[in-house]
């Protein structure tokens, strides 16, 4: 029945929350693309909707949050009632004060961390494209190497031997994550290199620098940005999920992959506290993939 | 054929190399290490004598290419050291779980693979229907939610009643039966995150060949379009979704170690976050050499298959 | 010919979904086709005629919806009567035969097999009496081995004899009506030739109506008992070929008839240092050799057109001048001095003085950059053009092209026609000031009255600027009207060569004479007499 309920009023916000936003974002939009979000689905509306709120939550944490991020506010496991709204943890931490932190700091890092990935993989992969024979070789053969080995468990293995730290951390899942954005930006780019303009431009006699930046990356950059909403994803994920593991962000740093593992016996007694920040990872997830999904949907014209 | 022979040997070839450049990765990396390994495990509170004993049973005296062909060679005959956590043999240690770490593997994936290539074949079929956009947005949510939050979910509502087990206790005594029971959660929280991303690839893969000119002669000829799916486009979307399966099957690897965490599950999954936790470097090695060597396994596999059922490939001119 | 009428359109509308949009594809077209007749559809790209002939199936591709006007065959409204329906009519009655039979026969399946779904699925006949009629059609439509040819997989099978066998597959049914959608126009002038006969022997033997779509003028007057000329999705006009092909009545038909008249002034003989030339050249990929051993010269102010079929080595040859490709052996002299082999190698003004002009405009023009830089940025590297210079070069570059200046400089290429991209990937060229300029297949994505202003621009520039032109191309009409001189290749080797009118009036070799009489020619009865001549035995 509290299933039923909750799917109801689930679908009931998502609904609202899509709607308005695509009315919201016609609005505002220039007359020129005011068609691209008449006709935007709701699932990206939402999407779109949804990221905004989180951007906003994670600049203004210290303004929204009632309380400070470590404080210890009252008694441990209190329920959900004024002025803890959601209760507190297990040190007596207020729950609502958490998530809010949480939206800061799990996000944020999470984002640094898919742009450094993002920066060095998508540099290395179009070099290797343009320049072919043995650069490309070595590359990639490397990266093919590295990506034979499953990429939570390389994480495991590089902070065993780095130890866990939240410099450590970015450094590792930067590593790990920019092979699969070099994957990605050099097969965009091979398809680009054989291009006949490309061709013409090398016999001009362009050099490598100008080839990248006026030729390759404009006509790449469009897989690349839904590729950066995908690996925010896996990024966001993964940081998660070696929170939770209790070898991510250590406490007292509010993160809601380890808020979840520190609350998790609630679970057993029926107490749903530790999913919300789960549920804040999954919604946040929901919202980029949306919007990917729209925008590669998109670009692939009427494929379909 | 003696091509097909030939190529299936270039590939075995390959994969052998990948797993011994795998093996030096992973050996190596502990040599990325700008300082002193055992220092760094035991931190800087540890005294000389520990230190040299630590050293010692790491063989960390010896120049690192004696050490890896040490490691190497005694890994291949089975002996991966001793934990240095639990002074145990690491082959000890892993045997039993590696069994269970297969068993909930396998589980999974007899849930997930023929759901979701039944759903991405109707997905495709039916595409833009209501079915299709509402199987897309689910796959999509589902995708997009870790693993523990299905998990608790799951626990939230099957384990709360009492239907089944949150936790797993698996002995070797427990029968084949007790154990389907009882893994079936967490065998259920992997198939839901797999489920959406093999079914969605699914359907990418037929839907992109459902463009190609022999589709429209297909449907030119009149045929109905169940048989354009199964008879033209399956055929040759197969090499596809035999990668398709492989990918997500190497995905359950790492799904696992996060599932088995919650449900408590006595797998390698487990052993090597204590190991990571503890630091227990030895441990760590083996159990990312044995998830490493399956995954090569997979993609193997999958490449020998895709090849297999690719009839240019078979049948040369 | 008995006039039993057997499909009739009546103002068909068809529209496409581009973007939110729906735009019209066909606007009100009538048709009427007797029984064991043949129409011929004749279009430039845009003019619907392949989605009138899908309609003519009651069908319409993803993305496009038929929206008004009546079909019906032989009785039945294509329109209303229900898909079940019309799927048991399509492949048995009305069947289609494909532009790209590689494309179109699936990779999976043999070729019986794709053959024989049709009879048994539509319940014609069983599986053994399909495969036994399969041989029996494949022997009509002279395939080698007709006993054996079906039991390989497409991709082992030749693209000339592909087209047969799909033509083959459309007749397992016996169908009513055939739908030919460009069936040769993927194909070497020398393999065309055996399809259409083989198509037009067994329509007329089976006396299957037929509508045949294509853009060849000279195909469709072999091919068809009556022609009708589309354009925009319009009627243009409709009449017996011979009427048609003798007095066409709009303005739009006659210039169509008129395009392929266009032939510029003979040159005077060449003479003094060549511009570009090729000595012993031997170059290829790995351990192939694609060219052997191949020279010729390239003088100021003259065209040479190197011809040839596909895999003959003629697109190579252009790589080997250029430097991407390195020959094994001989060498390029440019202006009397030998050139690096290497593009790499070569100065600056070395690679300015040889430009290139491709096939495909879309892929040579970087679509994200606008025409300012496109045309701007080989001035303001080899000229040393900067600000009011550069911006004026560009302007002269694209009035030089009849683009006006003020309303183009600023676009990107998706914001043009395909002629408008081939005159700028013509004015980037220019814009060098180059030497020889090497046009690869410039004109054969193009409509025929757009490549004839391609071919008339090139020749104006040419006298103008003093240029040199290699002239890559598969087809001998635009030979007959640009060029000077004439190479002809095959497989690599250069088999003839030697002034245009010498080789057009008495060719010396086999293959040169094969080339030439090959080309369809407007005479209606030309298919026919070229068979007889070769003894039947095409």
């Amino acid at each position: 029945m509290t299933m039923l309920l909750s799917l109801i009023i689930g679908l009931g916000l998502f609904f609202a929350i899509g709607w308005s936003s695509r009315l919201a974002m016609h609005a505002v939009a220039p007359a020129q693309h005011k068609p691209i979000y008449r006709d935007m689905p709701l699932t990206a509306a939402f999407g779109i909707a949804v990221i905004l709120i989180y951007v906003l939550v994670a600049t203004l944490a210290p303004l929204i949050a009632p309380f400070g991020e470590g404080e210890v506010v009252g008694d441990q496991y209190l329920p959900w009632a004024a002025p803890y709204h959601l209760g507190t943890d297990k040190l007596g931490r207020d729950m609502l004060t958490r998530l809010i932190y949480g939206a800061r700091n799990t996000v944020g890092i999470a984002f640094a961390t898919t742009a450094l990935a993002f920066v060095v993989g998508s540099i290395l992969g179009i070099w290797a494209a343009l320049q072919g024979g043995w650069v490309d070789q070595v590359l990639s053969r490397f990266v093919d190497a590295l990506m034979a080995i499953p990429a939570l468990i390389f994480s495991l293995l590089l902070l065993t031997i780095f130890g866990t730290s939240v410099l450590t951390l970015i450094l590792v899942i930067a590593a790990v994550d920019a092979t699969r954005v070099y994957r990605l930006a050099r097969s965009v780019s091979q398809g680009i290199v054989v291009m006949d303009y490309i061709e013409a431009a090398r016999l001009r006699g362009e050099g490598t620098w100008r080839l990248i930046r006026r030729e390759i990356l404009p006509n790449a950059m469009a897989p690349l940005v839904a590729e950066f909403g995908l690996r925010f994803c896996f990024v966001f994920l993964a940081i998660s999920a070696l929170s939770f593991l209790g070898l991510g962000i250590k406490p007292p740093t509010a993160d809601w992959g380890s808020m979840v593992r520190e609350n998790a016996t609630l679970i057993t007694f029926g107490d749903i506290t530790p999913l919300l920040p789960a549920g804040a990872i999954a919604l946040l997830t929901v919202a980029v993939n949306f919007v990917v999904d729209w925008q590669l949907h998109r670009a692939s014209g009427l494929k379909e | 054929m003696t091509d097909i022979w030939r190529m299936i040997a270039r590939r075995l070839l390959l994969g052998l190399l990948t797993l011994f450049v795998i093996s030096l990765v992973i050996f190596g990396a502990t040599e990325l290490l700008p300082g002193d390994l055992a220092r760094e495990l035991l931190g800087q509170s540890a005294t000389e004598e520990t230190l040299a004993a630590l050293r010692e049973q790491l063989g960390l005296n010896d120049p690192a290419p004696v050490r890896y062909w040490n490691w190497l060679t005694g890994v291949l005959q089975g002996d991966f050291g001793v934990s240095m956590a639990t002074q145990k043999p690491i082959s000890e240690l892993v045997g039993a779980r590696l069994g269970n770490t297969l068993f909930l593997a396998l589980y999974a994936a007899a849930l997930s693979v023929p759901l979701s290539l039944l759903l991405g074949v109707l997905a495709a079929l039916w595409r833009n229907s209501i079915f299709d956009r509402a199987s897309n947005a689910m796959a999509l949510t589902s995708i997009s939610f870790p693993e523990f939050f299905v998990a608790y979910i799951l626990v939230l509502f099957l384990a709360q009643t009492g239907i089944f087990p949150s936790m797993v206790r698996i002995t070797a005594a427990t029968t084949f039966g007790d154990r389907i029971y009882m893994a079936f959660l967490p065998a259920l929280t992997l198939t839901l995150v797999v489920t959406a991303h093999m079914m969605r690839m699914t359907r990418a893969a037929i839907i992109n060949l459902l463009a190609s000119p022999y589709i429209e002669m297909a449907r030119l000829k009149g045929m109905s379009p169940l048989r354009v799916v199964l008879r033209h486009a399956v055929p040759n979307a197969l090499a596809p979704i035999i990668n398709v399966v492989a990918l997500n099957l190497a995905y359950l690897i790492t799904g696992v170690v996060v599932v088995e965490v919650v449900f408590v599950y006595p797998g390698l999954g487990q052993l090597m976050v204590d190991a990571v936790t503890n630091r227990d470097i030895a441990v760590v090695q083996a159990i990312a050499l044995i998830f490493a060597a399956a995954y090569v396994l997979l993609n193997l596999i999958a490449d020998v298959l895709s090849t297999i059922t690719n009839p240019r490939l078979m049948h040369r001119r | 010919m008995d006039k039993q009428v057997l499909l009739t359109i009546k103002g068909l509308q068809i529209e496409g979904r581009s973007g939110d949009a729906w735009h019209k594809i066909v606007k009100g077209v009538d048709l009427t086709l007797h029984k064991g007749e043949v129409l011929g559809l004749i279009g430039e790209s845009g003019a619907g005629k392949s989605t009138l002939g899908l309609a003519a199936m009651g069908f319409a591709r993803d993305g496009c919806r038929i929206s008004g006007g009546t079909i019906d065959f032989d009785g039945i409204n294509l329109r209303t009567a229900p898909e079940a329906d019309r799927r048991a009519l399509r492949g048995k009655r009305i069947a289609y035969v494909a532009q790209s039979a590689a494309a179109s026969f699936n990779p999976a399946h043999k070729l019986i097999d794709q053959y024989c779904e049709g009879p048994v699925i539509h319940g014609v006949m069983s599986r053994e009496k399909a495969e036994a009629d399969a041989v029996e059609l494949y022997r009509r439509m002279r395939l080698p081995n007709p006993e054996e040819i079906g039991f390989r997989y497409p991709h082992q099978v030749s693209g000339g004899q592909l087209q047969r066998a799909m033509t083959a597959m459309a007749m397992a049914c016996r169908p009513d009506l055939i739908i030919f959608d460009e069936p040769t126009t993927a194909l070497d002038v020398t393999t065309q030739i055996e399809v259409l006969a083989a198509i037009r022997d067994i329509v007329r033997q089976f006396g299957t109506a037929a509508i045949y779509i294509t853009h060849d003028l000279a195909v469709v007057a072999q091919m068809a008992d009556r022609i009708k000329v589309l354009l925009r999705g319009d009627e243009v006009e409709e009449a017996d070929t011979r009427t048609m092909l003798a007095a066409p009545r709009e303005d739009y038909t006659r210039s169509l008839w008129a395009v392929r008249s266009f032939a510029r002034a003979e040159q005077a003989p060449a003479s003094g240092t060549p511009v570009v030339s090729v000595r012993n050249v031997t170059a290829g990929y790995g351990a192939v050799d694609i060219l052997k051993d191949i020279s010729f010269d390239i003088h100021a102010r003259r065209t040479v057109a190197v011809v040839g079929e596909s895999g003959s080595g003629k697109s190579t040859a252009a790589r080997v001048i250029t430097g991407l490709l390195p020959p094994r052996r001989g060498e390029i002299l440019m202006g009397g001095k030998p050139l690096p082999a290497s593009f790499k190698a070569r100065s600056r003004d070395e690679l300015r003085q040889c430009q290139m002009i491709y096939q495909m405009a879309d892929t040579a023009l970087n679509p994200k950059l606008r025409l300012r830089e496109l045309i701007g940025r080989p001035a303001e590297m080899y000229l040393g053009l900067k600000g009011r210079a550069l911006e004026d070069r560009i302007r002269e570059l694209l009035a030089l092209i009849e683009l006006e200046p003020d309303k183009y400089i600023d676009r990107l290429p998706s914001e043009l026609s395909g002629g408008q991209k081939q005159r700028i990937g013509i004015a980037r060229a220019l814009a060098a000031e180059p030497a020889l300029i090497i046009c690869d297949e410039v004109t054969s994505a193009l409509d025929q009255i757009v490549q004839e202003g391609i071919l008339k621009l090139l020749d104006r520039l040419q006298s103008e600027l003093n240029l040199a032109y290699m002239f890559i191309t598969h087809d001998l009409a635009t030979v007959k009207s640009i060029a000077d001189e004439v190479v002809v290749m095959q497989q690599g080797v250069v088999v003839e060569r030697g002034p245009k009118s010498d080789l057009f009036a008495n060719p010396r070799e086999d293959y040169t004479n094969l080339l030439l009489s090959s080309v369809p020619e407007m005479d209606p009865d030309w298919l026919t007499r070229l068979l007889a001549a070769r003894g039947g035995n095409a």
